[in-house]
């Protein structure tokens, strides 16, 4: 696992409460990790943060699963 | 009208987490008010409040005992603080639920003073120092007052009437008058009400001592510093936290076998048209909205046993509430007992009326009536029994309780042990 995937995942379970398993690559924030419209602003924000990176807005909403993040920081940060 | 009586008690005060050790350090005369280590008063005159006792443990406030880290985020203190509230109510009270016509007969009107304003100044320093982008998504959701009444509808389920006061220090009041009222024109049969207030914060201390508000001559003796009636007072003391009670028909009450603490006989409300921060000279305010509630209880002056003053400890608001109550109980002045909790947990804004009107509740169960701590020499004319120092064993029936905010809005409510 790339050293983004593991920052990500990490991300996501703070930000979400949820378990490590449950973050796998293919999980969707909203559909599989209990995610609402809020957390996903949140956790673009969180990504921002931790990659120094800006994710624009017609950007971060095609962000819909943890791939997604990760493809798009090892692309942009 | 259908009667309404309170069948549920929640608090969290400056003295303890929970109703039951708040009411036992309360009749043990102990204070809630501490130096504030929490931020930074170096600048500010006022260096005192009343604050939650923090931590794990017996009465101490513990926020994951209520929301998970997640849920946190999204919620301001006061909103934390009036969930903890309804959570022991709800419980005490054992309504919760699945009964989906139960639940839309069931509502919440938990309000606030003033709401998140922690969230507010700490967004507004984002938005202006830092980026519009760095501000949190969570930030309007939890700093807004009715989010209470939203976050405890959710967690039990309640579809009934979701409603949120806001009446500065009257809030609490207002809310159960207006929950009761509800009850009683048959609009729902169970109402989740009261107030949550955590404005203790730099914007929030420096807003009350800018309006030379509260009390700064007791920073080396905190204690000290809520003095209602006492010659030697100079201001309020903050305090936060939050109280809600369970509000229930009363028939309604009684087919569940519910355990019954009071009934809601009275309530009355009234606007000075005065001054924005200052109570009308002659008190005529507050003596309308307690005759009012006196009306509306059918009881007559003297059938008063136990008073609950708004007391705030400033200079001039408690002698002009006094002077309202001798005047509303002319010759009979002598046979209640005031006296003002403020003394012990500071002033708890939009929480206070509803944290009074539990103790009230309980003065009325355990027929005695707490102490206003500090009151060593009462001013002038502040002749009535004050309950100076400790609490009172005395026969309570029926208890009155007032609140004043600013604006000019005061409301009275009237309580009675069920027969």
């Amino acid at each position: 696992m790339s050293d983004v995937a593991e920052r990500v995942k990490k991300i996501v379970v703070e930000h979400l409460g949820v378990e490590e398993a449950k973050v796998t690559e293919n999980a969707s924030f909203i559909d599989d990790l209990g995610a609402d419209s809020l957390d996903t602003v949140e956790l673009v924000m969180a990504f921002e943060e931790e990659f120094g990176c800006e994710i624009p807005d017609d950007a971060a909403e095609k962000i819909l699963t943890v791939k997604d993040a990760i493809d798009f920081i090892e692309a942009n940060a | 009208m259908r009667r309404v009586v309170i069948t549920g008690l929640g608090m969290v005060s400056p003295l303890a987490n929970g109703v039951k050790p708040t009411w036992e350090k309360l009749l043990n005369a102990e204070s809630g008010i501490n130096v504030i280590e929490s931020f930074d008063v170096s600048d500010i005159p006022a260096k005192i409040a009343g604050q939650v006792p923090l931590g794990e443990g017996a009465g101490l406030f513990n926020s994951e005992d209520y929301v998970s880290k997640k849920e946190r985020r999204r919620m301001d203190d006061f909103i934390v603080y009036g969930l903890a509230a309804a959570t022991e109510a709800v419980e005490d009270a054992g309504i919760q639920t699945d009964d989906e016509e139960e639940l839309f007969r069931t509502g919440v009107m938990i309000g606030s003073g003033i709401g998140g304003l922690p969230e507010i100044s700490k967004g507004a320093v984002t938005v202006e120092t830092n980026s519009v982008r760095r501000l949190s998504p969570f930030f309007i959701p939890a700093s807004l007052i009715n989010l209470v009444s939203g976050h405890v509808s959710i967690k039990y389920g309640f579809k009934g009437p979701n409603h949120a006061v806001v009446t500065a220090c009257a809030t609490g009041a207002h809310a159960i008058g207006d929950a009761a009222r509800i009850i009683a024109l048959d609009d729902a049969d169970v109402m989740v009400a009261g107030g949550a207030e955590a404005a203790c914060c730099r914007l929030g201390m420096a807003g009350f001592a800018q309006a030379k508000a509260l009390s700064t001559s007791y920073n080396d003796d905190p204690t000290a510093g809520s003095r209602p009636w006492d010659e030697g007072r100079d201001g309020f003391v903050m305090g936060e936290g939050a109280g809600v009670v369970v509000l229930e028909e009363y028939e309604h009450a009684k087919k569940r076998g519910a355990k019954i603490y009071g009934e809601v006989i009275g309530y009355g409300m009234s606007g000075d048209a005065y001054h924005i921060t200052a109570p009308a000279a002659d008190g005529n305010g507050g003596f309308r909205a307690m005759q009012a509630s006196i009306k509306r209880a059918g009881i007559n002056v003297e059938d008063i046993d136990y008073i609950n003053a708004h007391g705030t400890s400033t200079p001039l608001g408690d002698e002009i509430e006094h002077g309202a109550v001798k005047r509303l109980l002319g010759e009979h002045y002598k046979k209640p007992s005031m006296s003002s909790t403020k003394s012990a947990i500071g002033h708890l804004l939009g929480a206070a009326g509803a944290v009074e009107a539990i103790f009230s509740l309980l003065s009325i169960q355990n027929n005695v009536v707490p102490p206003t701590l500090n009151l060593h020499n009462p001013s002038e004319g502040c002749d009535m029994d004050l309950v100076p120092l400790q609490a009172k064993e005395r026969e309570v029936n029926v208890a009155l309780s007032n609140s004043f905010g600013f604006g000019g809005t005061n409301a009275s409510l009237v309580f009675k042990s069920i027969d």
